[in-house]
């Protein structure tokens, strides 16, 4: 005597799991049990139903975001650029504590910098970003009087790039208070209604910076100085990936204007 | 990495499927495969030389999934089950087998999350009951039960028809 047919038996049969021997067998049985043999064909038939339904997923061409060469080389990227900001971490951790020790009887000295310009930038992207009101205080239909108005509170030329090739479109913009003094603000918003900022800025020191990504919460940017002018270009972090290709057109732009 | 590249590569496509068929959005589904390639290029090196690459990858994709979906359920995001089965899982409409793979699909969507995973596992992926056990983490009588009740479950939603079965879908079909 063989040992009775299981249901895990009819099951690996209708999946093709079953060794001979033991196929054998469930065929027999399922020769003298037509009603159960009804049943597990149906759950083949059902079985075949759902591959055809669903192979055609497969036979999709794999999207570029799932290319496995550019997600290990996109890793690589972030491992070493982690790892430059963590030597950048521990040396300005040093800096900063020398520095605070140095200056200990002298008080504390306001923060200013690329770095305090890029956390300025955050700050005005996390209030104005968000302002469904009025986001900016002239708009861009007036931008001759904010231009004038910002070069008059900072004692400098400035120009406003143009990122609409970029899909940007200039919203206008304001004068904000830093701790460091009046600093522009440009707004811009693509065709979604989300928006991006650029905080311009004459600078103590870092009078020329290369370009530095930062993140505060869920502000991302990126920060350079040019001539003694510095500015971050700042944006929500779901645009985070298509910010620095911006941000280096703006640069471009006022560059060559200036 | 290179033997990596040549283990994972391959299986890209039946992880789109796989998570596709239990998101049911081609969108998120995609989100979550890439999410699931990013870790196993991040672990590859913790992975268990002696296990298979292929249950590892899934189970990473399955947890991830389910993760997922608890997330949706819980901020109550609205899966309409209707239209999903129309633009996830588009097939050229002018086959005759069309109808069949609706309902059969309309069904899968209203089968419990632990027995669709099964199915799909087992039925589409071509995974063994013992990969199954190990990528949803259950001894394999727990598969074989879910497995069943599974089959039949389906077929009575089969049966039952398109209108009785999308009326009756578990938690994740909202009405506002």
């Amino acid at each position: 005597m063989s040992r009775p047919i299981s249901e895990d038996d009819l099951h690996a049969y209708v999946d093709g799991a079953l060794s001979g021997a033991r196929r054998v067998d469930v065929e027999a049985y399922l020769e003298r049990n037509p009603e159960v043999a009804e049943q597990y064909a149906r759950f083949g038939r059902q079985r075949e139903t759902l591959r055809a339904a669903l192979g055609p997923i497969a036979a999709e061409p794999v999207p570029p975001q799932l290319n496995l060469a550019h997600l290990v080389a996109a890793r690589r990227q972030s491992s070493w650029t982690g790892w430059r900001g963590a030597v950048a971490a521990c040396l300005l951790l040093l800096v900063g504590g020398a520095g605070g020790w140095s200056l200990r009887s002298i008080g504390t000295e306001p923060s200013v910098g690329i770095n305090a310009l890029a956390q300025e930038a955050s700050y005005a992207y996390a209030v104005f970003g968000q302002d469904k009101g009025r986001p900016v205080e002239i708009n861009a239909a007036d931008s001759t009087a904010l231009v004038r108005w910002v070069e008059n509170r900072l004692s400098r030329q400035i120009s406003v790039p143009d990122l609409s090739q970029a899909g940007y479109r200039f919203m206008g913009g304001r004068v904000v208070a830093t701790p460091n003094g009046a600093a522009g603000l440009l707004m811009y918003d693509d065709a979604q209604g989300a928006r991006i900022a650029i905080l311009m800025r004459p600078m103590m020191r870092d009078q020329n910076a290369p370009m530095a990504e930062h993140r505060e919460g869920d502000v991302v940017g990126y920060a350079w100085a040019d001539n003694g002018m510095g500015y971050s270009l700042v944006g929500g972090n779901s645009a985070a990936s298509l910010l620095h290709p911006v941000a280096d057109e703006a640069r471009r732009q006022m560059r060559s204007r200036t | 990495m290179q033997d990596m590249m040549a283990i994972v590569e391959p299986l890209i496509p039946s992880l789109r499927r796989y998570a596709r068929s239990l998101l049911r959005d081609q969108v998120s589904a995609d989100d979550l495969v890439q999410d699931c390639l990013e870790r196993v290029i991040g672990r590859w090196h913790q992975r268990r030389a002696d296990g298979d690459a292929r249950t590892w990858v899934f189970t990473i994709l399955h947890n991830l999934a389910i993760n997922r979906m608890r997330q949706t359920a819980r901020r109550g995001v609205h899966v309409p089950v209707d239209d999903t089965s129309e633009t996830a899982f588009a097939t050229p409409p002018t086959q005759e087998d069309q109808l069949h793979h609706q309902a059969a699909l309309t069904a899968l969507a209203a089968l419990p999350e632990d027995q669709r995973s099964v199915l799909l596992l087992i039925g589409v992926e071509d995974l063994s009951y013992a990969e199954a056990a190990a990528v949803l983490g259950v001894p394999l009588g727990t598969v074989m039960s879910r497995l069943s009740r599974a089959r039949q479950r389906l077929a009575q939603l089969i049966e039952e028809g398109p209108a009785r079965s999308a009326t009756t879908g578990p938690g994740l079909r909202r009405v506002k």
